[in-house]
């Protein structure tokens, strides 16, 4: 199958699954810092690096990225981006401090906003391998703190995944009514494995 | 006049002219200056080595087949292959974390490559700054060859 050969049927349907499962993601992330979490129904599409780096911000960026690679039954990478405002006031939240505390990331924000990572794709994966009887393993956060283009050529590139398009679902999430926290979820795989999670959910 | 260079990309320019490259990460930015000519070139390179991959679309990926390949170009348009000079920024290693399949060093196996490229077409490095974690855009002047790198928290340098 090429890369662009995904039918519209198919996308749909790889949406729902992401649906339910960030649906399921979202909740709890909630639970962990005790507020209601909004999310956009996620979308399922073919983006170039430059159109990944265009949805989020520029190349320079200052975000939180957040990796971690999907194994098992569904290869693909999982990754949260928050932009650097965001990330400290998820670390206020999360660490229970005043809003407007965190101004850096030390070793123990940083292992707060990978718990984030670690939380949300915990109950993703748990979610849709429920759903489709497939096998799912998560590999270890990865963190960086950087410029949007530096961190995310770099994941990319490791990944040999920086060819052409990819195949991108993303949604933005809300952890503030308020809107002053704001990321992004990206699921990067491949065809191969859209089309194992379709006969697995009966298409 | 600022001309942009992509991802896997490379342009020439001459002076009065400064090309950029935005968020260089694990990929290494190669310019190429000849100080008579004042024509410069810069090039954003992801992979070292194109010989590990059998569908090679776009030689200005690799180091291995880009540095040549701008090198070419900038004699087209009367750069000086003896009189270049080159200057290397890059090769960082953004992420922490313990999944080795995606921590394989990308960044310092790009420096090493095109130190050894440029080593081979006999270009001398003027100046360096590689490896570390952090992002890094590079912009090359071809008033004099000066190139600027800025990073994150208004951070510039200038070799």
């Amino acid at each position: 199958m090429n890369d662009r050969e995904l039918s519209a049927g198919e996308l749909d349907a790889l949406q729902e699954i992401s649906n339910i499962g960030m649906g399921n993601a979202v909740t709890s992330l909630a639970q962990l810092i005790n507020r209601r979490v909004e999310m956009r129904v996620p979308r399922a599409r073919f983006l170039s690096f430059e159109e990944v780096i265009a949805l989020v911000g520029g190349y320079e960026e200052l975000v939180a990225c957040v990796s971690l690679r999907l194994l098992g039954d569904v290869p693909g990478i999982i990754l949260y981006l928050f932009d650097g405002r965001s990330a400290y006031r998820l670390v206020d939240l999360l660490l229970g401090l005043p809003a407007g505390t965190t101004d850096a990331l030390d070793e123990m924000a940083e292992s707060a906003v990978k718990e984030v990572g670690n939380v949300l794709t915990g109950s993703f994966v748990s979610a849709i391998s429920q759903m489709t009887g497939l096998r799912m393993i998560t590999a270890v956060p990865l963190f960086a703190f950087d410029m949007l283009g530096a961190v995310l050529s770099s994941l990319l590139v490791a990944a040999g995944r920086i060819e052409d398009a990819v195949l991108v679902i993303e949604t933005e999430l809300f952890p503030d009514q308020s809107g002053q926290i704001k990321g992004h979820f990206f699921l990067l795989t491949e065809p191969g494995v859209i089309t194992r999670l379709m006969s697995a959910l009966g298409f | 006049m600022e001309l942009q260079v992509g991802i896997a990309d490379y342009k020439i320019t001459r002076d009065p002219g400064r090309l950029i490259t935005l968020g260089l990460g694990s990929c290494v930015g190669v310019s190429l200056y000849d100080p008579l000519t004042k024509i410069g070139g810069l090039l954003h390179v992801m992979l070292p080595d194109s010989t590990q991959f059998n569908n090679v679309n776009r030689p200005a990926k690799f180091a291995d087949l880009g540095i040549p390949l701008l090198v070419q170009e900038l004699q087209k348009k009367g750069a000086g292959g003896r009189r270049l000079q080159a200057k290397l920024v890059g090769g960082a290693q953004m992420f922490s974390g313990l999944d080795d399949s995606l921590v394989l060093n990308i960044g310092q196996r790009n420096v090493e490559k095109a130190r050894a490229v440029l080593k081979e077409l006999g270009i001398k490095i003027l100046a360096e700054e590689v490896g570390g974690n952090r992002g890094r855009t590079m912009i090359l002047d071809t008033a004099d060859g000066k190139v600027i790198v800025r990073m994150l928290g208004n951070v510039q340098k200038v070799i």
